[in-house]
């Protein structure tokens, strides 16, 4: 009875995944494919910068999952309860410098070390968390902005722990060989794609839970989640929590594929990052996020090759200087979503399969995430 | 008799996904009080926000023969629709004459005499906040931010909830001098103001009309009003439920 | 004793700056529901303006700065008001998509002043004044700190003023206590959202201009730096209220820099003060309920 209103709420989504192994037997068409690519040489000319199987192209490509990992905890948080956070980028470098710290400092073995550097960037998000959640909306939003950015001005600030400006390198001691160097990189791109797959799990999981149905519930209306005698505050925070705890992990994994992490990771410009990916892909979407994350790390890179061109190079000022500026042209990009494509990649997909009603599901949810 | 200064036909609202008010119709008469009555909430402030614009709608609502239904909310008070909102919604950081000063569209001598004779506490407290008024004085602000300009239909909601009976009394006054210039569509818990004010009501029930006629009528005839508002006309009358 | 003085004038002048940006921000929340992400590029532009402009006229003059710290204003008025009716107007109501809008906005103008003016500081030059020290109370007190806490001030008494004189002022007073109220009243808000954005806009240009003159250099990433602080200030002042803003402006600056001199710590200890407020008084100081 407590959680009937959700899913009827929920009927467009619903039906879109149909019967319920519908999603996760898309996602195990998508982990075959994806766990093949290292062994293939498909060459995609524009989008990728070699065939599948080089170490330069799984590189990009796993940081691509890395990414659609990381924007799925976010579409948790954002997506599915309606908070929007602007610090999320703190949990995942917790979790990069966590683990880059433990594998310095102590002897600890990478797996130990992943796991204690989540569970303290659990605990820490779990004390944070309990205090931003005192506020909600655009309030919740600047607070947990807040804290990441002291996050990010302590580890700038102590280098003597984590490399200052310079970062931190991954220490290979207790490192397990088939990790490390470039050879490798496609087993790092395994674990990713492992990793992205578990996340995508459990935010399935979480979302069909009782707690995720309330969450939904309490994104729409916190009234009526509290009418039927449920805190709609230890759901926020459970669903803070571990959404943070799976930006934790992907942060750990980042800093194995990356051999090291920046304070760039730390930043608000990061958490913007993972904003412009959830939308862009679709707010409320997992898939959208996922695909998302993929344009937006591919587009970058895309970019980035492209404003270091001669083509560039030779244009006047007044087009050379926007074009050589990637965050220049994304951002714009990210200002053209948002005003025309209302429900992002997802959002134009369903529109185009299924009419125009399905837009202004994605807008209402969009103004309900509010 | 002359035609309907409000027309309204057909009219739904909703608010966040939810409808409050389903296809509702009545005219609000060129002349007089109308009252629009119903149990709690049963949709009549709803109505009444959905006329302005201030919640999603749909229908027609007409003006004086000009429908108003598309025009946001500030085009639709400009055209002549003056509201009192329930709870009053003065700016309680804003001084009494600031509060007006804000209402006032042009200038109207004759709106300006109006509310000093009125409300004479008012003119005295003009430079005091509306938040440090009593409630009925607070009330008196809201009324003369509607009785300032010259409008060809007053929205009252609720005026006399919650205060003292003798304010009521001042409240009632007021608006039957103000009824006298401007016909007033009142939407009243309070069935003695109901009795002294209007002339013609209207009953709401889960967001629809289901009752329309004179008041007299309707509030003489106690199984009527048990059965349509929910309240007793006197003691000990068996509950009306449907 | 002498300390004291240096770090309170110096927290003064810098909370003088947090003001700056603040009371714009504070203000289009308090009528808009906008959290405006793109204010710290109005203050990065009003920067380099009054940078281009001075750098022409000769750099350190008297006549040149305060023609910069003119431009300054009007550049990031101008840029305020343009971001209001092309971008944000169309949103009409959906906040978080006009949140969205102002963070696109912010990340493609600030890549934008990276590609124009470079990603290193550029370093400015004032009146020789400013670099000197005046002596108040056996400290020495670097003369730009007077400028920046004399600008706030009147900006301040300005915008006050502005409120409680004109109807624009009263329109947006009473909009930030209750909109549909005002719109019931018949008055088109929409108006008064570009105006408190353009007013948003020139404290933020302003502040953009005075603020390369207390860092001493200008950079694409000025505004950016700066307007974490300010977000932390209308949150501590509590949204939307002017004088809660300036309040906690110069809470919040005087104690980072005693903080800062003393232990080190400043921005920490400013979180720390930020989730303080929050557990004891989640609306801020001054606030009116917390917006849910």
């Amino acid at each position: 009875m407590t959680d009937a209103p959700a899913p009827a709420r929920r009927a467009g989504w619903i039906r879109i995944t149909r019967a319920g192994w519908f999603p996760l037997a898309l996602a195990v068409v998508f982990g075959a494919v994806a766990a093949v690519l290292p062994l293939l040489a498909i060459e995609i000319p524009g989008v990728l910068p070699g065939p599948t199987y080089l170490p330069g192209t799984l590189q990009l490509l796993a940081l691509c999952l890395i990414f659609a990992a990381l924007a799925l905890s976010y579409h948790l948080l954002f997506g599915t309860a309606g908070m929007l956070s602007f610090g999320h980028a703190l949990y995942f470098a917790l979790g990069a410098y966590g683990l880059g710290v433990l594998l310095q400092r102590t002897d600890l073995g990478l797996v130990p070390a992943i796991a204690i550097a989540v569970a303290i960037a659990t605990g820490i998000a779990l004390a944070l968390g309990a205090v931003s959640l005192r506020v909600a909306g655009i309030s919740f939003a600047m607070v947990t902005l807040a804290f990441a950015q002291a996050g990010s001005v302590l580890v700038r600030r102590n280098a003597w722990l984590t490399g200052g400006e310079e970062g931190l390198r991954l220490d290979t001691r207790n490192v397990p060989e088939f990790l490390i160097g470039v050879l490798n990189t496609r087993n790092v791109y395994w674990v990713a794609l492992v990793v992205l797959l578990a996340v995508f799990l459990v935010v399935v999981w979480f979302e069909r839970s009782r707690a995720g149905h309330v969450a939904v519930a309490s994104r729409e209306n916190e009234l009526r989640v509290r009418v039927l005698g449920l805190r709609p505050f230890t759901v926020k925070l459970l669903t803070f929590v571990i959404a943070s705890a799976l930006a934790a992990l992907t942060g750990t994994i980042y800093f194995v594929l990356q051999s090291g992490a920046t304070p760039r990771a730390t930043s608000a410009d990061f958490t913007l990052t993972l904003l412009v990916i959830v939308v862009l892909g679709g707010v409320g979407s997992r898939w959208g996020a996922v695909v998302g994350a993929f344009v937006y790390t591919l587009l970058d890179q895309r970019l980035t090759a492209f404003a270091a061109s001669d083509a560039v190079a030779g244009l006047p000022d007044a087009l050379r200087i926007p074009l050589s500026e990637p965050l220049f042209i994304l951002g714009t990009l990210f200002i053209l979503v948002v005003l025309f494509l209302p429900g992002g990649i997802a959002g134009t997909v369903r529109r185009a399969s299924s009419g125009r009603r399905v837009t202004r599901a994605a807008r209402e949810r969009l103004e309900e995430a509010e | 008799m002359s035609a309907p200064v409000l027309v309204v036909e057909g009219l739904s609202a909703r608010i966040a996904g939810q409808q409050v008010v389903e296809d509702v119709s009545f005219e609000v008469p060129a002349r007089g009080v109308t009252a629009l009555l119903g149990r709690n909430g049963v949709g009549k402030t709803s109505t009444i926000r959905a006329v302005l614009g201030l919640i999603e709608r749909r229908g027609l609502v007409e003006l004086a023969g000009e429908r108003i239904d598309a025009l946001p909310t500030h085009r639709i008070v400009q055209r002549g629709v003056g509201y009192v909102p329930e709870d009053r919604e003065v700016f309680g950081g804003l001084t009494v004459a600031e509060n007006l000063r804000l209402a006032e569209r042009g200038s109207d001598a004759t709106g300006r005499e109006l509310v000093r004779e009125l409300f004479p506490d008012l003119v005295e407290r003009q430079a005091q906040s509306a938040g440090s008024l009593s409630g009925g004085q607070q009330q008196m602000v809201s009324i003369a931010r509607a009785l300032i300009n010259r409008n060809a239909v007053l929205l009252v909601d609720e005026p006399t909830k919650g205060l003292a009976p003798l304010i009521v009394k001042d409240v009632a006054d007021a608006l039957a001098r103000a009824a006298e210039a401007v016909p007033i569509l009142l939407v009243e818990q309070n069935l003695q103001v109901v009795r002294q004010l209007a002339e013609t009501v209207v009953v709401l029930e889960s967001g629809r009309v289901v009752h329309r006629g004179p008041a007299a009528e309707l509030l003489d005839d106690p199984d009527a009003t048990t059965r349509l508002l929910g309240v007793h006309a006197e003691p000990g009358a068996e509950e009306g439920e449907r | 004793m002498s300390t004291i003085v240096l770090l309170l004038v110096t927290g003064l002048g810098l909370g003088a700056l947090y003001f700056l940006v603040a009371s714009g921000l504070s203000l289009i929340y308090g009528l808009m529901g906008v959290l405006n992400f793109a204010h710290g590029s109005f203050l990065t532009l009003g920067a380099f303006a009054g940078f281009e402009l001075a750098r022409r006229l000769g750099g350190d003059s008297w006549p040149a700065l305060i023609a910069s710290l003119v431009l300054g204003s009007a550049v990031g008025a101008l840029a305020a008001a343009l971001t209001e009716l092309l971008l944000i107007r169309r949103l009409y109501e959906r906040h978080i998509e006009q949140v969205l809008v102002t963070v696109g906005l912010s990340l493609a103008t600030v890549a934008l002043f990276e590609g124009i003016w470079g990603t290193d500081p550029i370093y400015v030059s004032a009146p020789a004044w400013f670099g000197q020290t005046t002596e108040l109370l056996g400290a020495r007190i670097p003369n730009d700190r007077f400028v920046l806490i004399g600008v706030a001030a009147l900006v301040l008494l300005g915008i006050v003023a502005f409120l409680r004189f004109t109807r624009y002022g009263l329109i947006i007073r009473a909009g930030v206590e209750n909109r549909p109220m005002v719109t019931a009243l018949g008055i088109d808000v929409r108006r008064a959202f570009t105006v408190v954005f353009a007013i948003g806009g020139a404290a933020a240009g302003l502040g953009g201009v005075l603020a390369s003159h207390y860092f001493g250099y200008v950079s694409a990433q000025l505004g950016g730096s700066l307007l974490i602080f300010a977000f932390i200030v209308t949150v501590i002042g509590g949204l939307g209220s002017l004088s809660g803003a300036a309040i906690a402006s110069v809470v919040v600056a005087v104690l980072q820099q005693f903080a800062n001199f003393y232990w080190g710590v400043g921005d920490l200890v400013v979180v720390l003060l930020l989730a303080g407020v929050l557990l004891l008084r989640p609306a801020g100081i001054l606030g009116k309920k917390v917006h849910a």
